[in-house]
């Protein structure tokens, strides 16, 4: 049985996984504007937990919220299901499939068969939709990929029930009430809202506060940790601000697309130009991930170039709290 | 970032022949969708990381054959798992896990016990005692 299921890839595999599942239900919703409703955007640098041997920095919201916050907010309701027994939410899957349901499952990447072997790690919180199911296969729709593919049934319960931090448990997600009308204009505006309190939150590890961290500490790397740790933990940072599923500049361009788009919702003409200062500011996140990668790549200590892109991230911060101070403004 | 400005470098996507989707502005400053192939500063950030990973395997390899550490470590890096993964993925606490890196204690394992690692790294018991028979 295949559901008829449209898909489009999406950067970011949460986001894609809510638009698409949106779109089949007959809502045109694009992918920034459930980032930006959702309030995706978000820096924190978790200082005790380590993500492949090195402090952890996200440049967005915990799994899993973006959805709970877009759903809330445009007045859908989920159902979601965690499983003990593999073969129940097998089960369960199947059922769903049979009634032409869609379904959203949170799996783990490292099992993920389809991806390059280079970019499975254990990560735990990947979104993709099953669609539908061919004898033992089962049809994906993976949000990040160009194209759809398939997994068996034995691939496909090991990346449901994967281990280690935000393990899946066979989590599965679809909506079960969609209102007729979705007005956007009100959700626009809360999650926007949340964004800025959440990037300039009085807490000194997350938004721009967050950073100024980050940016104090990347000076004290080469010489507290030598050149190789260091290497390695600014390597860190940029994967997770660059790699797939961010669309560039750790969230920033998406947010920005975001903005402009509630421009023309909202008639708001601030809103456009403060889309055009966050590419910007994008672009400096770019510039601050070349100039980190030079040093990574001549595999430097020196304090010189880790003082220098410290500055960077420093004045990233400042513009980011002129930013998000002058946006909460303008919607007001 | 601007339309003609998205990377299309090398990148470790290639071989995979899939292209990942970036966020940039076209002329008229609106905001579009492009696939890029890849970004250098990206490319040797996960080479570095992969690089990292591999001297790691090499390394747990030499302890192993030395015998100062059991083939656990050596497949659990191989894997890119951490201690708190593996035990999460085989079900023990932590520390007995670790207690099972020491040769002595992993030579006494029952036969259940070694079955649930071989399991979890997808080899045969005799692979998982003797990493010499270990395909990579």
């Amino acid at each position: 049985m295949e559901i008829d299921f449209t898909h489009h890839q999406s950067a970011h595999c949460e986001n894609g996984v809510v638009s698409n599942l949106m779109k089949h239900h007959g809502f045109q919703v694009s992918e920034p504007m459930v980032f930006g409703i959702g309030s995706g955007l978000l820096f924190c640098y978790i200082p005790f937990l380590m993500v492949n041997h090195a402090p952890a920095i996200t440049y967005r919201a915990m799994p899993g919220f973006i959805f709970k916050r877009f759903a809330n907010r445009v007045g859908i309701k989920i159902k979601r299901e965690k499983f003990k027994q593999p073969a129940n939410a097998k089960k369960r899957l199947d059922e769903n499939l049979k009634k032409d349901n869609p379904v959203g499952l949170q799996v783990g990447v490292y099992n993920l068969v389809y991806f390059p072997d280079e970019y499975r790690f254990h990560f735990n919180a990947h979104n993709l939709v099953v669609y539908g199911k061919d004898q033992d296969n089962y049809l994906i729709s993976d949000p990040v990929m160009e194209h759809v593919t398939t997994l068996t049934d034995k691939q496909l319960e090991k990346v449901r029930f994967a281990k280690g931090a935000f393990a899946p448990k066979g989590h599965m997600y679809y909506p079960i009430y969609i209102p007729k009308e979705i007005t956007l204009e009100k959700a626009i505006i809360k999650g926007i809202k949340h964004t800025c309190r959440d990037m300039l939150a009085p807490i000194p590890i997350v938004g721009v506060k967050g950073i100024k961290m980050v940016s104090k500490l990347i000076r004290k790397w080469p010489k507290k940790k030598g050149a190789k740790v260091a290497n390695h933990y600014l390597g860190q940072i940029v994967r997770m601000q660059e790699e797939i599923g961010t669309g560039g500049g750790g969230f920033r361009y998406i947010f920005a697309a975001f903005l402009q788009e509630a421009s023309g919702i909202l008639n708001n003409p601030k809103l456009k130009e403060l889309s055009k200062e966050m590419t910007q500011i994008g672009d400096l996140w770019r510039d601050f991930a070349l100039d980190a990668s030079r040093i990574y790549k001549n595999r430097s200590g020196k304090t010189d170039g880790y003082n220098n892109i410290a500055d960077q991230l420093e004045h990233i911060a400042n513009k980011e709290e002129v930013f998000f101070k002058k946006l909460k403004k303008a919607i007001k | 970032m601007k339309k003609d400005d998205v990377p299309q470098d090398k990148g470790s996507l290639e071989s995979a022949d899939f292209k990942e989707l970036c966020y940039a502005v076209d002329e008229n400053g609106e905001y579009t969708t492009v696939n890029s192939s890849g970004w250098t500063p990206k490319t040797i950030a996960l080479d570095n990381a992969i690089e990292d990973i591999n001297e790691r395997v090499e390394n747990a390899k030499k302890r192993v054959l030395n015998n100062e550490t059991s083939p656990v470590e050596y497949y659990m890096e191989y894997h890119k798992m951490d201690l708190g993964i593996l035990a999460s993925y085989v079900g023990l606490w932590k520390w007995r896990v670790k207690r099972h890196f020491k040769p002595k204690v992993f030579y006494k394992l029952s036969e259940k016990k070694l079955q649930k690692y071989a399991d979890v790294f997808d080899v045969t018991i005799e692979q998982l005692k003797n990493i010499t028979l270990h395909g990579n």
